[in-house]
Order: C-alpha cells, then sequence, then structure tokens
C-alpha cells in the first residue's frame, strides 16, 4: 500500500452548501462563492473564524489573480492555508485531495472549498465564444471551428464505432437524468422529457443533440471538512474521505492517447485502491457528464460495467434511481445545473446529502457508501472519490 | 497565437512552429522525428515528448492517413464558419502514427466514415496555408 493510503478516514466533510441555480442576474463569482460557503458554515455550525485553509476555484467570467485571496478579504477570514485551484471540471474533488492532505499533514485543520461562478448571466457573446475557443490548441485545432461539443462528438463517434453504441443510448443517459431532477426542487431543469425529445432536439454536433449537452448556469457550491476525529462534534457529524485519486492524460482531444478509454480508469482504481473497496461496494455514482457519452465512458472505466457495454447499462436502466448504480441523482450538469468549474460542487454536495439520508424523494435507499467523479479539459483531468457514511 | 482579426483564425507560428507552417505554404505537410529515439510527433515542439531529447529532425510526411473520429458542426463557433454550416471536422491518424485534427473537404455528412483513408490538401488563409483533407 502507497503512503497515499493514510488519507483514508481522515478527514470528514462536516457542512456542505449549494446556492440557487440557473440564472442569478446581479451575482458574480465573489458574492456567490461567500454565499455558498456562508451556507455550508451555517450547516457546520461554525463561525468564519474556525477556517484555517480556502480553497476556491477562478471564475470564468471575472478572473482575478488571486481569486481565493479575494474570496478571504470580503469574508473576513484569515486562513493558514489558501490556494486558488485549477483543474477544470476536476478541480472541486483535486480540491478536497488537496484539503484532506493540508488537514492530515496539520497544515491546517478545518477547510473551506467554495466554488461559484456566473456564467449564465455574466458572459457577453463574445467572452463565450473566447472561453470555448481556448479549450483548443490556438495553432493546431481552433482554425478549424469546431466548438467544445465537436470534441466530445469525437468521443462519441468513435465509442459508436468501437462498440456500436447508439444515439437511443447516449440519450438515455439525458432521459435518465432528467428524472432525477425532477425530483430535486433546486434543480434548474426539471420537466421530464423522452429518448425522442432527446433524439429530436436540434443537432448540435453530430451525434450530439441539444439534450446530450449540459446546462450553462449562474451558481455555486462549498463544502467544510476537518480531521474525521472531530466530525462527532458537528451538528451533523461527518461523511467520510474513503478514497481519492487522480489520472491525468493530454491537454488537448487531438492528443488524447485513446477516444474511447479515458485516465478515469488510473483515478479510480487510485480512489478504489486507497479505500480498499471495489466498484460493487458503490451503492451511487454522481459523475461528470457534461455531454452524455463521457458518462458511457467513465462507467466503463471505473469499473461499474465493461468497456464497451455502457450503452447497454444505461438503457436497461442500471444507473436510474431503484437501479443497481443510481447516478447523478441531483440531475447532474444535464439537468441541474452548470456553472462551469463550480459544476462538479454538486455532485459533491449530492452525494454528502444522500449519505446522510437527507435525499427525501430521490433518497437512494441504504446508501453507505458513493463514488464521485469529474473530468476536465476533454476527457483530460480526472478525480476519483469515495465518500462513506462511516469513517471505514 | 491566433488571428481573428480577418475572421477565421489564422494561426500564428511561433519558433517551434514556424518550419511547420512554412511547409504548409509549399504544400507538405511536416512532422519531426527524434534523432535519438526516432519516435515521429506532432505538433512540433522543442523536444521528443518520448526521451525529452532536443535534437529533433523535421521532414516531409506522406500526407495522408485514416479518420479516427469525426463531426458534423451545425453550430458555429463564431460567424466567421457561419457559411460553411454544416462542416465536418475530424481527428486524423496520420500514416507515420501522430493524430491531428484538421477539417474535411471532398466528402458530406452521408458518406464521411471513421476508418476512411484521406490525404492532405492546403486552404489559403490570410498569410498562411492550413491543411485540410480529403477522401484518398
Amino acid at each position: 500500500m502507497s503512503r497515499h493510503s493514510s488519507l483514508r478516514g481522515s478527514v470528514a466533510i462536516v457542512g456542505i452548501g449549494d446556492t440557487e441555480v440557473g440564472l442569478l442576474p446581479g451575482r458574480g463569482t465573489i458574492d456567490l462563492t461567500i454565499e455558498a460557503a456562508s451556507r455550508a458554515l451555517c450547516d457546520a455550525g461554525i463561525d468564519k473564524s474556525a477556517i484555517d485553509g480556502l480553497i476556491t476555484s477562478n471564475s470564468m467570467v471575472d478572473p482575478h489573480m488571486y481569486h481565493a485571496e479575494l474570496v478571504a478579504q470580503t469574508m473576513g477570514i484569515f486562513p493558514r492555508h489558501c490556494l486558488t485551484l485549477a483543474a477544470g471540471g476536476a478541480g472541486s474533488f483535486a480540491a478536497v485531495q488537496h484539503a484532506a492532505a493540508a488537514i492530515a499533514t496539520g497544515l491546517c485543520d478545518t477547510v473551506l472549498i467554495s466554488s461559484a461562478d456566473n456564467l449564465r448571466t455574466g458572459l457577453t457573446r463574445e467572452q463565450a465564444a473566447a472561453q470555448q475557443s481556448s479549450t483548443a490548441d490556438p495553432q493546431f485545432e481552433a482554425p478549424y471551428g469546431a466548438p467544445v461539443p465537436a470534441f466530445y462528438a469525437f468521443i462519441a463517434r468513435a465509442h459508436m464505432h468501437e462498440y456500436g453504441t447508439t444515439p437511443e443510448q447516449l440519450a438515455a443517459v439525458a432521459v435518465t437524468t432528467r428524472r432525477h431532477a425532477a425530483l430535486h426542487p433546486g434543480a434548474q431543469k426539471r420537466a421530464e422529457i423522452t429518448v425522442q425529445d432527446v433524439l429530436s432536439s436540434p443537432l448540435i454536433a453530430d451525434p450530439l443533440h441539444l439534450l446530450d449537452c449540459s446546462l450553462v448556469s449562474d451558481g455555486g457550491a462549498a463544502v467544510v471538512l476537518t480531521r474525521a476525529d472531530r466530525a462527532k462534534d458537528f451538528p451533523r457529524g461527518g461523511v467520510y474521505l474513503l478514497g481519492a485519486g487522480e489520472g491525468h492524460s493530454h491537454e488537448h482531444i487531438s492528443q488524447a492517447p485513446s477516444l474511447v478509454a479515458s485516465a478515469a480508469r488510473e483515478s479510480g482504481e487510485r480512489a478504489f485502491a486507497m479505500a480498499g473497496l471495489s466498484p460493487a461496494d458503490v451503492h451511487f455514482a454522481e459523475l461528470y457528464d457534461c455531454f452524455t457519452p463521457v458518462v458511457i465512458v467513465e462507467l466503463e472505466d471505473l469499473g461499474f460495467c465493461a468497456k464497451g457495454e455502457g450503452g447497454p447499462f444505461v438503457e436497461a436502466g442500471h444507473t436510474a434511481l431503484g437501479g443497481r448504480l443510481p447516478t447523478n441523482t441531483h440531475g447532474g450538469l444535464l439537468s441541474h445545473s452548470h456553472s462551469g468549474h463550480p459544476g462538479s460542487m454538486f455532485a459533491l454536495t449530492e452525494a454528502v446529502v444522500q449519505l446522510r439520508g437527507d435525499a427525501g424523494a430521490r433518497q437512494v435507499a441504504g446508501a453507505e457508501i458513493g463514488l464521485v467523479h469529474a473530468q476536465g479539459g476533454v476527457l483530460s483531468s480526472h478525480c476519483t472519490l469515495l465518500l462513506g457514511r462511516e469513517r471505514a | 497565437m491566433t488571428d481573428e482579426i480577418a475572421g477565421k483564425p489564422v494561426p500564428r507560428p511561433t519558433e517551434e512552429t514556424r518550419d511547420y507552417w512554412e511547409g504548409c505554404r509549399r504544400g507538405e505537410l511536416r512532422l519531426q522525428r527524434c534523432s535519438e529515439c526516432r519516435r515521429v510527433q506532432f505538433p512540433p515542439r522543442r523536444f521528443c515528448s518520448s526521451c525529452l531529447c532536443a535534437r529533433l529532425e523535421s521532414f516531409a510526411a506522406l500526407g495522408r492517413g485514416v479518420i479516427r473520429s469525426y463531426s458534423v458542426v451545425r453550430h458555429p463557433l463564431s460567424p466567421a464558419f457561419a457559411g460553411d454550416v454544416p462542416y465536418l471536422v475530424a481527428l486524423i491518424q496520420l500514416a507515420e502514427g501522430p493524430t491531428m485534427m484538421a477539417g474535411l473537404r471532398g466528402c458530406t455528412p452521408d458518406t464521411v466514415a471513421v476508418g476512411m483513408a484521406v490525404e492532405v490538401e492546403f486552404e489559403a488563409r490570410s498569410e498562411t496555408h492550413v491543411p485540410y483533407f480529403h477522401p484518398a
């Protein structure tokens, strides 16, 4: 076992907070980051002065050279450890791993991770286009005018070619996720959809339709982490970090080693090894779903089904509430919200809600171990976390 | 760097990529080969991504490859591409090994396919030439 295994059971999430999501005109990244933070502090039952570590993500709308420091200044807190973390969509969970390491080594005791942005109402048309094109290699990809959905369409098309995955199976990801969002009072899109609705929505970049693509949202969420042995002193107790792992394979999609498999394999294996668990032990998963094919690739690479069987796995209903592996129980990026870097934070707070047994109509029965996974770039950066109701 | 003033993005060569873009202007697709480990790489860079050796030689590729994947873009990124909709963008595995992104010409959403053999052509854009591919 690597020394890394010492993080298992070492920290607990003792507070969570979500802002509203959707259209929040007039709200900015600092404002929303602090609102999410305040909610998480309130949930943890602690004063802001207890926070001695702060991790934020930078804004795409209104980037700051020292984002975390500005949040600390505005909140009036004076942390010992302060970090603006950038790993795209995977940043939220990489932040958890950093926080756990900082707590486990005594760098700090109580870490606030808060992340928010206002992509929906804050970006001008030009900024939105510039954001999209900044994902492409400026010399070797940008000249062809492919928007981000086309990059993910490459993955979908390759998976269809290699394994016979169908547009109906991609659509089933969106349909299942929307059904879950319908049970979440805060989700941005709650009206149920059918496979036919997805297939008849406009093609954006073949084979991806509009409803294969995630939302654009304002909003953010926060968590408070502390030493596991202190968790029982908090009003809601703790949800424990059992395993964490990252994997990184490329930046630009044209340089990806594979179009159908990702470094989620490595991040998942590392997280499971740390936790001493296997995919069969997991009761629910919150996966990164910026586009429907990503969920299929992640289900395979994380070991929930064999390579190539992600499409049939979703189509058979295994990822629905009541299925073998309820997935994206809050509605994911496809239906709950996608505010950019903060998007996956809602998957994390949802996992805590599920493990606390607070999810109401969308509660996964007997949820004791949950997996959350996020990726950034175009299947580039991956981070997997295993969370448990019990410490070990 | 990308110069978007003229409409479609125009690649702006750097020290590492000048040889490549000058090749495109002559109608040649140039790749790099490591003098030590012989690995072929694209895009051009200062060192070999396999052995980190800085002794790289550049050579003219065959300009042939196969489509690894593709997409039909229906919603363009910028107004400069609006007149091209729907247009095809692909990932092409070159005969020499590396994969590159490129636009496709001479085929349609109905005739394009993964595995299709393609060969390079060059489109003049501003002061440079951008590689596109068409069915071989």
